[in-house]
């Protein structure tokens, strides 16, 4: 299946140093949201950032993935959207369908079982982020 | 019935292997006990008192003589715990009374679904794949996601209907089934649907329901409540679209989950249903909702408004069975002469006739119901033998298709009415022809303390004590139809709140006892508008709860208002409405006073 945001794992150091790299530079925007923030009151904040950065205090928390629905389909954000927090395994895959592009793992998640989870469905039976739904698909069975 | 196609089955096959990964990640010690919970619990499985339960999804209530077989084989070669779990299941239930803790079961529940209560965690993956191979699986039985919908179980069949919902309700299986952005909702999320006048699924008393109706141009829709639910809170749904095109249905759904992800309260999981939320908000939330279904509509393009071509697809998976038609052709005249000789010479198929075989849209044809309801085994419990049994009957019967119904019994929908003595001979023999659909021993009831670990008193004992006492046929019919609902705790799965009776067991310090209510309703035409029961007083011990049930049959018998004919006298529920429960709790209050001074 090809997604149109084919989601990106980091290490929590991947993050912190690409965040380090970010802060150097003038114009670069990281824009953060808390999860009980609506996302549409920030559209031009969100508009000019780079990343956008949605948390997960705790990986039952589902707030986070209607944000992430809403900085992609409504206002049509194209940079990159990251889940941090408590992000799992098991997760990446609703991430990746709400319109993450990138998410930083917890330490004790195994880097292959992450991306095992991504590969397991070739398709799903609702539209999302990123795909129609099936039956708006010229090739719907 | 709808038929899986490939995609349906290598989705299913996925599910499945993903489940054997998440356990095989838990047991090696990957994933820790909290983050394994939610992922077991949107496969169906739970930790019990016991042991594990398992929770599969009947998809708005349908079943097939195949996946009756398959559950059948669940049962026979699965729920069987290891003896260590077993001997010590029963010495903890010994001391509370219960005689009878039986394995090698399946139970029908009120949303539908079939729990089997003693399979070994151990074994998940492998019944997992099993149910696979018949298209059925436990996707979100369980979890604070959109559960299996539930639906009429006389739907495309019953004469009242509008139109028929199983299309819809298909189609929003498929949106539902592993939705990315609802799946860790703040609290369950549950949906019910019907196409008919009358309300057989207690629409009102969901998170979300639906009705279908036709506008005044023609046009067919939903009526749409939402924020109903049970649970320590009963609250009936408030309306939010008195007519919503059927095109809109999962973009509307959408939009007020959406709201309610967002804004539900996650700090106290007693307040975090939708019903809190629209209570707290109102018309603020409706408003949202509202604003949020435009958005997705003009902004969004509508991503799941449902084409036409979509709906006709779904809806030919729905057409009557082949094979029917050309019989009922050729009625057979010494068919319905041998009934009614049979009838007229029997008074239990008399009453079966009466009772458990409805009116079906084609003449030609009946419903019947199949009644999981008699003494010895819970309500809604059937053995491996009864199981296969039904599968067997439902195949020679009823074009090899079933229906779940939400107080726990089976129908069969396509039974023609030349079949009739047959079909009562065979469920007669299998135990399963009790003639008592819609009477007070054809009751609900939750697995309550026997099994499960929240309850805090067993039902079962109160359903098998009552339907003890209550096994004279005449009397039953004396009494007239009446719902009687046993919840083992607050959480309601037996919906006691509902009930004309409502019992709800309750723990006072470490005994079991029980608080009764009385003019519930789920919503039909007989029961009134749904609203929840008013609790009678204090509540009963055990041993006082038939008793108490006792007074208020025999109160509400010299009450009831008679016209003379049997057909003008005054149900239960009408009565308990004109007066009150004042003479009720007087009644029941006497019992309590005489059992404790006795004791």
């Amino acid at each position: 299946m090809s997604t149109a945001f084919n989601i990106r794992l980091l290490t929590a150091d991947e993050h912190a140093a690409e965040n380090a790299a970010d802060s150097k530079r003038a114009e670069s925007s990281v824009v953060t949201l808390a999860n009980d923030v609506d996302p549409l009151t920030l559209r031009d904040a969100i508009a000019a950032a780079q990343r956008v950065e949605l948390h997960f205090p705790s990986f039952t928390d589902g707030r986070a993935y209607s944000q992430a629905y809403l900085i992609r389909r409504r206002l049509g954000f194209t940079g990159d959207l990251r889940a941090t927090g408590d992000v799992l395994a098991d997760q990446l895959t609703q991430m990746e369908r709400t319109g993450f592009s990138s998410a930083v793992l917890t330490s004790d998640v195994n880097i292959d079982d992450a991306r095992r989870q991504l590969q397991r469905f070739a398709a799903f039976y609702q539209g999302d982020a990123a795909h129609d739904a099936p039956f708006r698909r010229p090739d719907a069975v | 019935m709808y038929q899986y196609n490939e995609f349906d089955k290598a989705f299913l096959r996925n599910r499945a292997a993903q489940f054997r990964d998440q356990i095989e990640r838990w047991q090696d010690g990957r994933l820790s006990e909290d983050q394994f919970r939610p992922l077991r619990l949107q496969n169906g499985w739970y930790v019990q008192r016991h042991a594990p339960m398992l929770r599969v999804a009947v998809p708005y209530g349908e079943l097939s003589s195949a996946q009756l077989r398959v559950l059948g084989r669940v049962a026979r070669e699965y729920d069987e715990p290891e003896a260590e779990v077993y001997s010590r299941a029963l010495d903890a239930q010994r001391k509370l009374g219960t005689v009878r803790l039986p394995t090698h079961h399946a139970h029908f529940t009120t949303r539908t679904n079939v729990q089997f209560n003693w399979i070994p965690l151990a074994k998940a993956a492998d019944v997992m794949d099993l149910l696979a191979t018949v298209n059925m699986h436990g996707i979100q039985t369980s979890g604070n996601c959109i559960r299996n919908i539930s639906c009429d179980e006389r739907a495309g069949v019953a004469p009242d209907e509008i139109a028929d919902p199983r299309p819809f309700a298909e189609i929003m299986r498929q949106w539902t089934t592993l939705h990315p952005e609802f799946a860790y909702l703040p609290r369950k999320f549950k949906i019910a649907m019907t196409g008919a006048s009358e309300d057989r699924a207690a629409t009102e008393w969901h998170d979300v329901g639906l009705r279908l109706k036709y506008d005044e141009h023609g046009a067919l829709g939903f009526r749409v409540t939402v924020g109903g639910g049970m649970g320590r809170t009963p609250v009936i749904g408030a309306v939010l679209r008195e007519f919503l095109p059927w095109q809109h249905v999962m973009n509307y759904i959408e939009a007020a989950v959406r709201v309610y992800n967002q804004y539900g309260r996650r700090d106290n999981k007693y307040k975090a249903r939708i019903k809190i939320l629209v209570k707290s908000e109102g018309q603020h939330y409706i408003d949202d909702v509202e604003e949020e279904f435009r958005q997705i509509i003009e902004h969004d393009g509508g991503p799941h408004t449902i084409p036409d071509a979509e709906l006709e697809r779904v809806r030919a998976y729905f057409l009557s069975p082949e094979g029917l038609a050309a019989r009922k052709q050729q009625p057979d005249p010494l068919a319905a002469t041998a009934l009614r000789e049979a009838a007229a010479h029997t008074p239990q198929l008399a009453r079966w006739l009466e009772r458990n075989v409805a009116a079906h849209r084609d003449p030609a044809l009946r419903i019947v119901t199949l009644s999981f309801k008699r003494l010895l085994q819970a309500p809604g419990d059937a053995s491996a033998d009864q199981l296969d049994v039904v599968a067997d009957l439902v195949d020679r019967f009823s074009a090899g298709e079933a229906r779940v119904t939400h107080t726990q019994n089976i129908v069969l929908p396509w039974v023609h009415a030349d079949d009739l003595l047959a079909l009562w001979n065979a469920a007669r023999a299998a135990g399963l022809a009790s003639a008592n659909v819609n009477l007070l021993t054809d009751m609900i009831a939750c697995p309550g303390g026997d099994f499960c670990a929240l309850a805090n008193a067993r039902s079962l004992p109160i359903a098998q004590a009552i339907t003890e006492r209550y096994q004279d046929m005449d009397e039953l019919e004396d009494i007239g139809e009446i719902d009687l609902h046993i919840s083992g705790c607050i959480n309601s799965c037996g919906h006691h709140h509902s009930g004309h009776i409502g019992i709800l067991g309750v723990d006072k310090d470490g005994s079991e006892w029980y608080q009764v209510t009385l003019g519930g309703s789920d919503g039909t035409e007989a029961s009134g508008p749904a609203q929840a029961g008013k609790v009678i007083g204090p509540s009963f011990s055990a041993g006082e709860v038939t008793e108490a049930v006792q007074a208020i049959l025999q109160t509400y018998l010299s009450l009831r208002a008679s016209g003379g004919a049997r057909a003008c006298r005054e149900t239960f529920i009408e009565t308990v409405r004109r007066v009150g429960i004042e003479p009720f709790k007087a009644a029941a209050n006497r019992v309590r006073t005489l059992a404790e001074e006795i004791a």
